[in-house]
């Protein structure tokens, strides 16, 4: 019960003078956690830059970076450099828009996959190759950002608009899924030469990386991050129940809108760049709520640091693991990251967070 | 809701929920005839019926009962078992996302027949069985880690989605590391289809179904129905809480088992079944009947609609059932809302 009230009592904390001492610690620490969490980050592009085929030092990786003329220097700019960069940006996008998702729906299973907005962009760029010839790379991109953005309007238009529930919500994500995967597959099994093409789009990777895409990617993920922290605040008061959300001077109708919108923004950038990554957007929200409760003003900045740590690990692990060739991420992200998963279910009281 | 009763018996009677189960029956047959009637010799629905009936002419008892009959029977088999299982995980776990699909059950079945495929090379019964040992241990498995003093919810939610995400993972790896024959007939099996299927697969599955559904109907549906309420709310009706859920999750584990044995993983059938029957009969609780009969329409017509629509190319029931299954519970959500009701 106490896991409820928390953002209530630290919304009460910010304003007032006379702070209760266990709120000033509380709150030390989340913030000794976060640079912690940021250190951990920084070390794993540190890896993702120097980990690979050809494997460099840490300090050669650097080297390379900052110095043109270093033996390091083109293959750590060219191609480990934008690798890393998009799992960094990916991860950042989906973990904001799982956490923005699961406070959305009031649901532990919302995850961009299950509401749809994968299915959605899968089903743009299957229509696009299928039917319309689009093979270039740069090309199905944006019918897989069309794709996201189309599906995650309907849910909300489907789901009951503004006067949307979280269950609700959740069904008409879910009944959209379903009919989109099944359209997908369809597809696929009709026309092989589809199928063919679609292949190296739908096992999320980051090993097509390149400048450009990640350049892209960062303008929309900046644009979705402006708005996640703007919801911060009314969606504490939204997990309250709207009535209370109301009393708190948050509007639910035009939250949940622009939520939808960051959630869009956000997971359609990354979807399109590297493929439908699932359980990242599913699984760091979990975990960051055990570490510091619902607070999303919390939980934003945490799920932003650790996603992509867990992400560009992924990627890291997949490298070593199956040397000379390579794992795909999204098979490392689950083997790994869900263990890790259910010994936080276990261990903390996380389920009835 | 009205009661009947007679002498010290009562029946809760929903007439609305008897007329929506009566019509899925109906739609279920006539598919089913339907589909009996459709292929490269087909017959006209009255053939069909003189045909069931004993009457026919020796060849199309032939190819009705050794060719026909036995892939409809195990289509409506298979769809009445994942929509009651689907029913009974929703009602457990309190939560319409809750289906086999989502909690781990369907794929451990996929990676106990990936392994049989993909290590063994193993034949088509190893392949069921592979799958129905590979259901059962992720039961087991969910089970015990998402035990703590007693089973929340909640908890059984999240220790399934953690356990399917590791398990899509390991069946990813495993496909990868298959020759491209065996990855071929993995994937096949993966979408979940009717085509093919003998007596053999129908069998076991309704060996299983005359085994469970008394013990999930009669046996269960009363505390069920008090476990929808909340825990303290059935141990209040004195509901023995922990071992019906214990009884209720092992056999809506067998039932998605034995389904993905009989036919794959048919996608999405244990979900949408149902919320479509929920919202079709207006009625509270888990309707289970309903479910049941909702999920063996869905799959029949999924197969009908599969093979008749896209020409001389036949499709997998699997990848249809998705298709009609979600856009029915969209359009359904859709004109509900604008109907007023949720």
């Amino acid at each position: 019960m106490s896991s409820v009230k928390s953002p209530q009592r630290h919304g009460a904390c910010a304003e007032s003078p006379a702070r209760p001492p266990r709120a000033h610690s509380r709150n030390a620490l989340r913030a000794l956690g976060l640079i912690a969490a940021l250190a951990l980050l920084l070390l794993v592009v540190g890896l993702g830059l120097a980990v690979g085929a050809k494997p460099i030092s840490l300090g050669e990786a650097y080297a390379g970076l900052t110095d043109e003329s270093a033996p390091a220097h083109s293959i750590v700019t060219e191609m480990r450099m934008p690798r890393t960069l998009l799992g960094l940006l990916a991860g950042f996008a989906l973990g904001l828009a799982g956490c923005l998702m699961q406070a959305l729906t009031r649901n532990p299973l919302a995850d961009p996959g299950l509401l749809g907005i994968n299915a959605g962009a899968s089903a743009a760029v299957v229509s696009a190759m299928a039917f319309l010839g689009v093979t270039a790379y740069t090309g199905y991109v944006w019918f897989a950002f069309l794709g996201a953005a189309v599906v995650s309007v309907l849910v909300y238009a489907v789901g009951g608009g503004r006067g949307a529930t979280p269950a609700r919500l959740a069904l008409a994500g879910t009944a959209l899924n379903a009919a989109l995967i099944s359209y997908v597959n369809a597809v696929q099994l009709l026309d092989t030469a589809a199928l063919d093409r679609m292949r190296f789009w739908t096992v999320g990777s980051l090993a097509s990386a390149d400048m450009d895409t990640v350049v892209r990617l960062s303008a929309f993920v900046g644009a979705g991050t402006l708005i996640a922290l703007l919801m911060a605040r009314p969606l504490n008061a939204m997990a309250l129940g709207e009535d209370s959300a109301r009393a708190l001077g948050a509007s639910p109708g035009a939250t949940k809108g622009w939520t939808i919108a960051a959630v869009t923004v956000l997971c359609g950038a990354a979807t399109a760049a590297c493929g439908p990554i699932v359980f990242v957007g599913l699984m760091v929200p979990h975990l960051v709520r055990s570490l510091t409760g619902p607070d999303l003003r919390w939980m934003l900045p945490y799920c932003a640091v650790l996603a992509p740590v867990l992400l560009v690990g992924a990627d890291v692990l997949g490298r070593v693991l199956a040397r000379p060739g390579e794992l795909q991420v999204g098979i490392v992200t689950a083997v790994l990251g869900g263990p890790v998963f259910l010994y936080f279910v276990r261990r903390r009281r996380m389920a009835q967070a | 809701m009205s009661v009947v009763r007679y002498r010290q018996w009562s029946v809760h009677a929903h007439p609305r929920s008897l007329a929506v189960g009566l019509l899925l029956v109906l739609l279920a047959l006539g598919s089913s005839v339907l589909l009996v009637g459709s292929g490269e010799y087909p017959m006209s629905p009255a053939r069909v019926v003189e045909t069931l009936t004993g009457q026919g002419h020796p060849a199309d008892v032939f190819i009705v009962q050794e060719v026909r009959l036995p892939r409809v029977v195990t289509g409506l088999l298979v769809g009445a078992a994942l929509g009651l299982s689907g029913a009974v995980f929703q009602a457990l776990v309190r939560n319409p996302l809750g289906s086999p699909d989502i909690l781990g059950f369907t794929h451990g079945a996929s990676a106990g027949a990936i392994s049989v495929i993909v290590l063994f090379g193993g034949s088509s019964a190893a392949l069921a069985g592979g799958a129905v040992v590979g259901a059962a241990l992720t039961g087991v498995l969910v089970y015990l880690l998402a035990w703590r003093g007693g089973l929340h919810g909640n908890r059984l939610v999240l220790v399934g989605v953690g356990v399917a995400a590791i398990l899509t993972g390991v069946n990813g790896y495993l496909l990868t590391r298959a020759d491209i024959n065996e990855a071929g007939r993995a994937v096949l099996w993966l979408t979940g289809s009717l085509e093919g299927s003998g007596w053999g697969n129908a069998v076991p599955l309704l060996l299983a179904l005359c085994l469970l559904l008394p013990v999930v109907l009669l046996g269960c549906a009363r505390g069920l129905r008090a476990l929808e309420m909340g825990d303290d709310a059935a141990y209040s009706l004195g509901v023995p809480v922990e071992r019906v859920r214990l009884v209720l999750l092992v056999c809506a584990v067998l039932l998605t088992a034995f389904a993905a044995a009989a036919a794959g993983p048919i996608a999405f059938v244990a979900l949408t079944a149902p919320q479509l029957a929920r919202r079709l009969t207006r009625a509270p609780g888990p309707n289970l009947v309903p479910a049941l009969c909702m999920g063996a329409a869905l799959v029949v017509c999924a197969d009908l609609l599969a093979g008749r629509a896209f020409g001389d190319q036949p499709l997998p029931a699997g990848v249809v059932t998705g298709v009609l299954g979600g856009a029915y519970l969209v359009w359904l959500l859709a004109t509900q809302r604008r109907a007023g009701r949720i």
